[in-house]
């Protein structure tokens, strides 16, 4: 009885904060407020009478909880900034783990750390400027190449596609990219060969195709034989034997997103057929 | 409570009607939502409200041209088309009050010196302003959701008219705005039910101007300042004097600076014969 009625003042009021916990996989709102679970089991109902007795009268045990992409630190609690489904990731060592809300954007930002591809706009004396698809052109060193010194230049014009990592993004400074990793190697960074077809999709679809156990590319890669990268920028480069594979990939890619697994399994079985 | 359930219910049952039949003030037009139509933009989104119809797209953040650069801040531009004829004056008034509601409500921190872009085209239009004000400023707010602009709550706008009798009209068909001795255009948060921007046309008192209570604190602690100016209007209704050729308007946006802190808990009075939540009436699509 006393729950009903503080559900029914939350939703009259529609300013009272929930606990993360409780709203795990919903649709959650900008403006709403979320209690961290710590501090739902101080204020839960009941808890006056049953809040264990801490030795430290003023200290609260604090976990450790990484707020993610959607969310922003407002006091104790989390405020919600885009809207989505809230998730929750269980942390490997100590800590409270992640909390983010997964929400569906077409325009990408910088982030430290992600994998992009990008596409060489202006050479400047030793800097490439490479647009990304984000608010401003990364800058791209010449040195940033494997095995590029001053005299040895790497062979990049402009209208190439790059794939590289970013070293600095925020939201301050102009992002930054290189194309090798932290022990000087390329890893597969580095100019994207000739032909293929580059296109666009959502941060979303992108993010669902490098999921670990993403079936669609398993099915994809027994169709044609294929060449694919994956830029976390929404932008995926794909090139098959002929045009024709390549464009029915690139189709197929760009659909997958709106389709159900049957529906995919239906045009993978007639594209097998013919 | 549960007759209050009982009465939102009854409210929730009366959206979905049609133009005709109406509770005394207490109801909306149908209204319809459509998000992500438009493949170019970043957020696009189509709002239904009546008989007028608005397209919406944002793009942002975005490159912006050193001129209009921000240092800590993005820079927000709405730009509003109307249905026939060239932009004018009355659309660049619009468009500044959509921009100071949306820039009150995106976190134009997170982005400095980018760009974000509202473009807003008129598809239907019934000929009455303060209608295509509110239902542009839920195109606005629909599209730079469907964007994924971060912002710190959601807004609607809402138009209602002041009947010469005192009667509140919610959402008025243009026959009533015309009929009506003052019309309002609000726009207001979903987090603490805060008055964003206040838009009105025509003669009422202070009394009727929804007060504070009806609609929660105003935001940050000086309210003495956020007082629209109303005292015009009410001078000229005490001496009689209605001019029929000069409306008195007056347009107030109150942007939200930094969150305030988080005020004490305060009981919203649903009133059932004037302001029923219109906050959480716009979910009702989501």
């Amino acid at each position: 009885m006393a729950e009903a009625a503080s559900v029914a003042a939350e939703c009259l009021a529609g300013c009272r904060a929930r606990g993360a916990r409780s709203v795990l996989g919903q649709v959650v709102l900008p403006g709403e407020e979320l209690l961290l679970p710590e501090q739902e089991d101080a204020e839960g109902p009941g808890g006056a009478g049953e809040r264990p007795l801490s030795l430290n009268a003023g200290a609260r045990s604090r976990v450790r909880v990484i707020c993610g992409p959607g969310l922003r630190r407002c006091g104790d609690r989390l405020l919600v900034t885009k809207c989505g489904r809230l998730r929750h990731k269980e942390p490997g060592g100590g800590g409270g783990g992640v909390y983010w809300v997964d929400s569906q954007q077409k325009r990408y930002v910088p982030v430290k750390g992600d994998h992009v591809i990008g596409i060489v706009t202006a050479k400047s004396g030793d800097i490439f400027k490479v647009d990304v698809g984000g608010s401003e052109p990364a800058s791209l060193s010449y040195l940033s190449f494997e095995g590029a010194t001053k005299r040895n230049r790497p062979n990049v014009q402009v209208g190439d596609l790059i794939y590289g990592q970013f070293v600095v993004a925020n939201k301050d400074m102009e992002p930054e990219m290189v194309c090798i990793d932290s022990c000087g190697r390329a890893n597969g960074m580095g100019v994207i060969g000739q032909d293929g077809l580059l296109f666009k999709v959502t941060l979303g679809l992108i993010r669902k195709l490098l999921a670990p156990d993403c079936e669609i590319i398993q099915e994809v890669g027994k169709l044609y034989p294929l060449e694919i990268v994956f830029g976390m920028n929404g932008r995926i480069w794909v090139k098959a034997k002929t045009i024709q594979q390549t464009l029915i990939l690139a189709n197929i890619l760009e659909a997958c997103e709106h389709m159900t697994s049957d529906q995919r399994k239906q045009i993978f079985s007639r594209l097998a057929e013919s | 409570m549960e007759e209050e359930m009982h009465t939102d219910a009854k409210i929730r049952a009366e959206t979905g009607a049609g133009s005709s039949p109406r509770g005394p003030g207490c109801s909306l037009r149908h209204f319809a939502c459509e998000q992500n139509l438009l493949s170019r933009p970043d957020g696009s989104a189509s709002f239904l409200q009546g008989d007028t119809s608005v397209l919406a797209g944002v793009y942002g953040p975005a490159e912006v041209k050193v001129s209009k650069e921000i240092f800590n801040k993005a820079t927000l531009e709405v730009i509003l088309r109307p249905k026939i004829g060239l932009p004018g004056v009355a659309e660049k008034s619009r468009e500044r009050l959509i921009r100071n509601t949306c820039e009150a409500v995106v976190l134009g921190t997170l982005h400095p010196r980018t760009s974000i872009t509202v473009v807003l085209q008129v598809v239907s239009d019934a000929g009455s302003g303060a209608q295509l004000l509110a239902c542009c400023l839920n195109a606005a707010c629909m599209a730079l959701v469907d964007a994924g602009v971060p912002m710190r709550a959601l807004f609607c706008g809402v138009t209602c008219a002041l009947d010469s009798d005192g009667t509140l009209v919610l959402d008025p068909t243009s026959k009533q705005e015309k009929e009506a001795r003052a019309v309002l255009t609000f726009a207001v948060d979903n987090v603490e039910r805060k008055l964003l921007m206040s838009s009105t046309k025509g003669l009422f008192s202070d009394a009727e101007f929804p007060s504070s209570a009806k609609l929660g604190p105003l935001p940050g602690s000086s309210s003495a300042w956020l007082r629209p100016r109303r005292l015009r209007n009410t001078s000229s209704a005490s001496t009689g004097n209605r001019c029929r050729g000069v409306t008195p308007r007056a347009e107030t946006s109150w942007g939200r600076g930094p969150l305030p802190p988080p005020p004490p808990t305060h009981p919203l009075q649903p009133e059932a014969n004037q302001r029923p939540s219109l906050a959480s009436r716009s979910y009702g699509l989501m």
